[in-house]
């Protein structure tokens, strides 16, 4: 087969010349974020400010509150670590899925995109790359607003920074992943039903506002939380940032987020493929 | 000199419908050749660039790109393609002028080089007062101008147009052609895909007409038509059509074909040497109510209907 004969290794200087297009297409994607940056502050600041505003503000300001499962502890300090994965995850959906959605369907712009003199799977990993860019510098601008508007104590440590630092990188990277399968699988007309069937149920049965510990007891909820994948992460920024909380081992939502990643990222390159290529 | 562009036996079988959208096409286009491939909506067209620019896996059969397989090194023969769709594929988040610079740095250049490269082209393609516009904002004639602009800045060996002229009004599309002539003069290979005969005569130096996933002719504009053997095309519109009329003007001398039309008429072609054409076709069909008579140059519209008894707007 005179195909097969033609298919070599990568030499060196093609290598160079995928990064060369790939480095294109993060520069691409970054001037569009630099020029939406406002938008972006606002989707990603919202829902942590105002949730933590009014339950780690108010309520404990007008003499209500819940301490969501560990008594000794304020809510607040509880909520630090959900909310930044909370953060993380959404950027997934809303910089990574639903872009990929519009230049799916509307635009067609990932026909053009998928001419770039580099393997397909490539343009589907720099999804996933810029995602995760854009993740961590959500979590970085999340942090310090659920860290310092809570009206209450926030007692958060960062002796585990290296733990923190592999967490949010895992974590950004899986929910680019996650952008990507779920951008690459959905049509145009679908997109309300990504916030009701995906964002929404993910985010209230994510352990973000109680420890995954505290579900102990309602077990069959405490195992059925276990497919989703925000619960790993905000156990894992628990363990980082709040250790005096009860968390899952550290192997347990490593091995976890590694599963979670891999998973996605094939499913998603995958997906891609299938629709790029007939 | 090695074929810019060679298929082999190209198939494409869609499995879920099991349609052969294109059925063992061979083909060789020349370096620097502005070649045409036409052939109505759904003749396999689309899905033959699809193939021949890597979108699209044959099922059966080769394309070489510049010397490379397709399908053994897609992303090389990228590096080689410039390819228009036949849709607005523009990066509706950028700019005019960043739509072509990052394609620019998608293809290896540097950021002095893009920005340079890019200059030149908005210069070129009258586009340089819309700069800074988005996509969205631009005419159809001028985004058209944009993804051609964008396709060769990176100044690859072979350019992609897939009906580039689909859509556009008559002002653009001349506009167009004028761009894609002078790509020819730079010494770039064109193929370009349409349904319209005027495109393909005009601006192609070799056409290829297919149909329904295969290639029934390919040479030279003038040298198809010239293969109808007619000078003329006469188009009757008549009150009522029957077989003696067909075999009426059959007789008359100089007629080489009698073709019944859908709308109840004639086509006939005739060469252009019997002098008393018409009013023999006159007299001829007299009986049947002559309601219209039309007179034509042949073209490349009636070699298709020729080929295949349909018009190529079917």
């Amino acid at each position: 087969m005179s195909d097969v004969a033609l298919r070599t290794r990568p030499s060196g200087s093609r290598l160079r010349s995928y990064a060369r297009a790939f480095g294109g297409l993060l520069l691409r994607d970054a001037r569009v974020l630099v020029r939406e940056i406002v938008p972006f502050v606002l989707r990603t600041v919202m829902n942590p400010l105002l949730f933590v505003f009014v339950f780690a503000y108010v309520f404990p300001t007008i003499g209500q509150g819940f301490s969501g499962g560990a008594p000794d502890v304020s809510f607040a300090t509880i909520l630090v670590p959900g909310l930044v994965a909370v953060a993380v995850v959404f950027q997934g959906i809303s910089a990574v899925a639903l872009p990929l959605v519009n230049e799916f369907g509307r635009t067609r712009e990932i026909e053009d995109r998928v001419m770039a003199p580099l393997p397909v799977g490539a343009v589907a990993v720099e999804k996933i790359v810029f995602g995760a860019l854009q993740s961590v510098v959500a979590a970085a601008m999340v942090f310090p607003l659920v860290y310092l508007v809570p009206a209450t104590d926030v007692s958060v440590n960062f002796a585990r920074w290296p733990l923190l630092g592999l967490v949010v990188v895992l974590s950004s990277l899986t929910a680019g992943a996650l952008g990507l399968a779920v951008g690459t699988v959905v049509r145009p007309q679908q997109v309300p039903l990504i916030f009701s069937i995906l964002v929404i149920p993910i985010t209230f049965l994510g352990c973000v506002y109680y420890p995954w510990a505290s579900l102990g007891s309602i077990r069959w909820l405490q195992i059925a939380v276990l497919v989703n994948p925000l619960v790993y992460m905000s156990e894992g920024l628990r363990a980082s940032l709040t250790p005096q909380l009860p968390h899952m081992p550290v192997p347990a939502f490593l091995g976890a987020i590694t599963l979670s990643l891999t998973l996605l990222s094939t499913l998603g390159v995958r997906a891609f493929l299938g629709r790029v290529r007939s | 000199m090695t074929p810019s562009i060679r298929l082999r036996g190209l198939t494409k079988v869609y499995n879920s419908a099991g349609v052969r959208a294109v059925d063992g096409i061979d083909l060789e286009v020349g370096q620097g050749e502005l070649f045409g491939l036409l052939g109505p909506n759904g003749a396999g067209k689309t899905t033959t660039v699809g193939m021949c620019t890597t979108r699209v896996l044959p099922t059966g059969g080769s394309v070489e790109v510049d010397g490379l397989d397709v399908v053994a090194d897609p992303a090389g023969v990228r590096q080689r393609i410039g390819v228009v769709t036949q849709y607005n594929t523009l990066d509706r988040a950028c700019t005019v002028r960043e739509n072509i610079y990052y394609h620019c740095r998608f293809f290896g250049m540097g950021s002095a080089g893009g920005r340079r490269r890019t200059d030149g082209l908005l210069e070129q393609f009258r586009l340089a007062d819309r700069a800074g516009a988005m996509p969205d904002e631009l005419s159809g004639g001028m985004a058209q101008r944009l993804q051609v602009a964008r396709a060769i800045a990176h100044q690859p060996r072979v350019l992609f147009l897939d009906e580039p002229t689909a859509g556009l009004d008559p002002q653009s599309r001349i506009a167009l052609w004028d761009i894609v002539a002078d790509l020819r003069r730079e010494g770039i290979t064109v193929l370009l895909t349409t349904h319209y005969m005027e495109e393909a005569e005009q601006l192609c130096e070799r056409v290829a007409i297919i149909d329904q996933g295969r290639i029934l002719v390919c040479d030279t504009p003038a040298a198809l038509v010239k293969s109808l053997n007619a000078g003329r095309v006469v188009m009757l519109a008549l009150d009522s059509r029957d077989d003696a009329l067909l075999a009426r003007l059959h007789a008359i001398e100089g007629v080489t074909e009698v073709q019944p039309t859908d709308d109840g008429g004639v086509r006939l072609l005739a060469a252009a040497a019997n002098g008393r054409l018409l009013p023999q076709v006159v007299e001829a069909a007299q009986p049947n109510g002559v309601r219209d008579l039309a007179i034509n140059d042949p073209s490349l519209e009636t070699v298709f209907i020729s080929l295949t008894g349909r018009d190529l707007r079917e």
